[in-house]
């Protein structure tokens, strides 16, 4: 296994993290050259399907870097990093990666040490890891391609945009949302919604029964069925052909064909 | 139609700094391979004036529209790189950085093949970013030449008489009737020991004499809405609404003192007040004779109620003890019958049963003491003066000097810890304060006539609504809460808006004086200007997908989306900062972030694992 070298993208926000990553070159804090870091203003920016996009095209960790909480240089940015990358670990577990692949690290820009040492040991842990199983698995790939697709979702962005406000302050009505509600609630449209994105994924080429589906994603077929008819409603998959009493679906490509 | 790139990569070998540890030959010789890129060459310094000459030149000899140096961290040169593509007229924002210093040469020093490697692929991201690099204007936004400054205490009248004697129109808008704000209830300062009163009188001349101030007294803000140079204000002065546009807001509101309810007998007793409760005492002149006081300090703060340090009480103890020690004729009540005061901040005054009960009290003690009173107002040698302490922070110049003072005129100074703070109650009609003495290691009694609480200076109630209402945050202790601690002290984060004075934290009044100059001079350099320029790294909206459900309205911490007139989403660009937190929250997809599109930085991160790590 020593052979394997781990690739990993580092995304680092330019007024925390990335000024960390400086210093510990200004220190020649030496770390695992695996590493390849990209700039941005804010972690806030780092969206669930920009990450589960870069695992799609290889890579075997992701570093996202930002400021402490409560010293984000945009006030309130990296709370909702927090939550989106809480998210996007659940995505990432739910496409079947190790969720120790994404890590979400506070660096302030004085702590050029910790810099070099999160990277090292994330490299560690990844080489021991070995590399990412998408490669190749199709089945695997299929999956992360659901992920993918739920990240972009509107009801997962919208509830991880209001988490904050929904827990905080309150909806329009002025009710709050207990913290451990939330989760709940977020827990389950996440699981809901990667479900429907596979069965999207996996219906895109075949017709496939709802038993099929089921013994697919490893869900009961009442649970599947119900997806397909909230998929149904949503205009996204319809019924191809009907094997005897058994209806076979297919996602509807947009714009035709 | 598209357009032709051509890119040029420059290579810095820093000295020895890259080249010593990375082949830059070779990565040079790398670079050229890739697509787009037109030129390559290495600098021995790329920074120096002929790295400098060798950017320019080529950009004209090979008509260069995309440059990409490789050397240090665009932290400390990007502008530096930047100037130079514009002095070429190239648009700055088709530079690239790629940083093979900090991030390779120096972190990877002893593993030179593999830093190597890993300069190429960050060359071959800054290539694949430089792609899709389109050219940005910076908005140039007017500045309306006018300010606000909301509040009228020490700091708002020393701000707005600042911004006023450049030549500027200022609104002050205070909700007293007068100006002076919390200084008004002091007696005298510490620092010198000018009378508070004295030394108010002449900022508030300077400000009702100065031209340039539109004095706006019972008044409040009831809206704001705009960005940096065109915050279109709404006043409510005096009952009457006015409405108008400034460039910069100075926020100045200052704080509350803590209502120590509950704690060492405040709601009990007539005679245990506050610090604040004791200046406007002396003040008066109508202190009762008093043979014994105690100060304690630290009510209510550090740790107490409130975290902090209120930083000025230690100070301000000391100079009343030294007042008591030395001055007691000057601020000694006629009245001789016992502190009966108003207490600050009437939102939060005693309930009605107290106070009932402290008349009650006050009366059977008229009837009961009515003998007792026979002695001339005692010389200021006998009264027995004891500051209860945690810790004394007499910091600075002069205040350790005061501290000496008052331990030489026989201020006690008594340690409490937090644990075991000090109990007070009556014993015979008589205040006692109960104490566990920490050299004697005894639990002791003092018999006091008055007792002061040292409580810290709070947010007041009203921050919360300003808060909201400007878009500025509070910190964890309701305070305002500055760009940057050290950096930006009185800055807030959104543009064009200033904090200082006691709306900040704990402060005292020169410190009050300093940070209102400061913001004051702050706030005048866009105003003098006439117009401010506005990076081109925002957020775009692509109109056709929005669906207008606000949630990036929500999340934008500087108040930088608004809807239009079509119920769409649409960025202020003056307002916008570029954080992108917008984007990563829109439901539908339907923001990107200008030079940090979601399609550069995925290309970045494709580039990166194309080709495998060696």
């Amino acid at each position: 296994m020593n052979s394997f070298e781990p690739k990993i993208i580092g995304f680092l926000c330019n007024w925390c993290s990335y000024a960390g990553a400086d210093l510990a070159g200004v220190s020649r804090f030496q770390y695992s050259p695996n590493i390849r870091v990209i700039r941005v203003m804010c972690s806030t920016r780092i969206s669930p399907n920009l990450v589960l996009e870069v695992f799609k095209s290889g890579a075997d960790g992701v570093i996202v870097g930002g400021c402490h909480i409560g010293d984000c240089h945009y006030m309130t940015g990296n709370y909702y990093t927090d939550k989106r990358m809480k998210l996007t670990k659940e995505l990432v577990e739910l496409a079947g990666i190790e969720p120790e692949r994404l890590a979400l690290e506070w660096i302030s820009a004085s702590e050029g040490e910790k810099f070099a040492r999160v990277v090292t040991e994330f490299v560690d842990r990844i080489r021991h890891l070995g590399p990412i199983p998408t490669k190749n698995d199709q089945k695997l790939m299929k999956r992360l391609e659901a992920a993918a697709e739920a990240s972009k979702l509107f009801r997962l962005r919208l509830l991880s945009g209001k988490e904050l406000r929904l827990t905080g302050k309150g909806n329009v009505y002025g009710e709050m949302i207990e913290a451990e509600k939330m989760d709940e609630i977020l827990d389950s449209a996440v699981n809901d919604e990667y479900d429907r994105s596979l069965i999207l994924e996996l219906t895109k080429n075949n017709a496939l029964s709802v038993k099929e589906l089921a013994s697919e994603i490893g869900k009961s077929a009442e649970a599947t069925l119900g997806h397909v008819a909230t998929l149904r409603a949503r205009n996204l998959l319809s019924i191809c052909s009907i094997d005897g009493f058994t209806p076979r679906y297919k996602a509807i490509r947009l714009g035709g064909a | 139609m598209k357009e032709d790139i051509r890119i040029g990569v420059f290579v810095c070998h820093c000295g020895t700094n890259i080249g010593g540890f990375v082949d830059v030959p070779s990565v040079v010789e790398y670079s050229r391979t890739l697509p787009g890129v037109i030129y390559a060459t290495g600098n021995l310094y790329t920074c120096a004036e002929d790295g400098l000459a060798s950017i320019r030149d080529a950009i004209k000899e090979h008509h260069l529209n995309r440059v990409i140096v490789a050397s240090c961290t665009p932290r400390t040169h990007a502008p530096l790189f930047q100037g130079v593509c514009e002095e070429a007229g190239l648009n700055k924002y088709l530079f690239t950085f790629v940083n093979i210093r900090e991030h390779c040469s120096w972190v990877h020093m002893k593993e030179g093949p593999k830093a190597t490697e890993k300069a190429k692929d960050l060359v071959r991201m800054g290539v694949a970013r430089a792609q899709l690099l389109e050219p940005k204007e910076e908005a140039r936004i007017d500045v309306e030449p006018k300010a606000l400054v909301i509040g009228g205490g020490i700091s708002g009248m020393v701000a707005a008489t600042s911004i006023a004697n450049h030549g500027f129109p200022v609104y002050l808008v205070e909700k007293e009737a007068d100006f002076g704000g919390f200084v008004r209830n002091l007696n005298n300062l510490y620092l010198g020991g000018k009378d508070a009163t004295e030394m108010l009188k002449p900022i508030v001349d300077q400000v009702t004499s100065n031209k340039n101030i539109i004095k706006c007294l019972k008044s409040k803000v009831a809206g704001v809405d705009g960005f940096i140079g065109n915050y279109q204000v709404a006043l409510d002065v005096d009952g009457k609404e006015v409405k108008d546009k400034v460039g910069v807001i100075v926020l100045a509101t200052g704080a509350d003192e803590y209502v120590p309810e509950g704690l060492f007998g405040y709601d009990l007793y007539e005679n245990v007040v506050t610090l604040t409760e004791f200046e406007i005492l002396c003040k008066r002149k109508t202190l009762p004779k008093i043979s014994s006081i105690a100060f304690i300090q630290c009510v209510g703060s550090r740790g107490h109620v409130k975290s902090y340090c209120s930083r000025i009480c230690c100070n301000v103890a000391i100079k009343n003890a030294l007042n008591i020690a030395e001055n007691y004729q000057n601020i000694l009540g006629k009245d001789e019958r016992g502190a009966v005061v108003e207490k600050v901040g009437v939102d939060m005054k005693a309930p009605e049963e107290i106070a009932e009960r402290r008349r009650r009290r006050r009366g059977r003690r008229d009837r009961e003491g009515g003998e007792e009173e026979a002695e001339a107002p005692a010389p200021s040698e006998g009264i027995e003066i004891a500051i209860f302490n945690r810790d004394i922070m007499s910091y600075g110049l002069e205040h350790e000097l005061n501290y000496n003072k008052a331990r030489e005129k026989h201020v006690r100074f008594v340690r409490y810890s937090p644990a075991n703070p000090p109990k007070v109650y009556t014993e015979n009609g008589k205040l006692v304060v109960d104490y566990w003495h920490d050299t004697l290691k005894l639990q002791r009694k003092m018999n006091v006539d008055m007792i002061v609480l040292s409580t810290p200076l709070v947010s007041p109630p009203s921050a919360p609504g300003i808060s909201k209402l400007l878009k500025v945050p509070l910190g964890q202790d309701g305070f305002f809460l500055e760009a940057h601690v050290k950096l930006r002290p009185v800055d807030f984060a959104t543009d064009g808006i200033f904090v200082c004075g006691t709306a900040k934290g704990p402060a005292d009044i020169t410190e009050c004086v300093f940070q209102a100059q400061a913001a004051a001079s702050r706030a005048a350099i866009p105003l003098a200007r006439g117009y401010v320029q506005a990076e081109a790294l925002t957020a775009i909206v692509d109109a056709d997908i929005c669906t207008g459900c606000g949630t990036c309205i929500e999340v934008c911490p500087y108040g930088a989306l608004r809807k239009n007139m079509d119920g769409v989403a649409e960025v202020i660009v003056a307002a916008c900062k570029g954080c992108g937190c917008c984007g990563a929250t829109c439901p539908e997809g339907a923001i990107d972030l200008s030079h940090y599109t979601d399609s550069q930085l995925l290309a970045e991160a494709k580039a990166a694992l194309q080709e495998a790590i060696q």
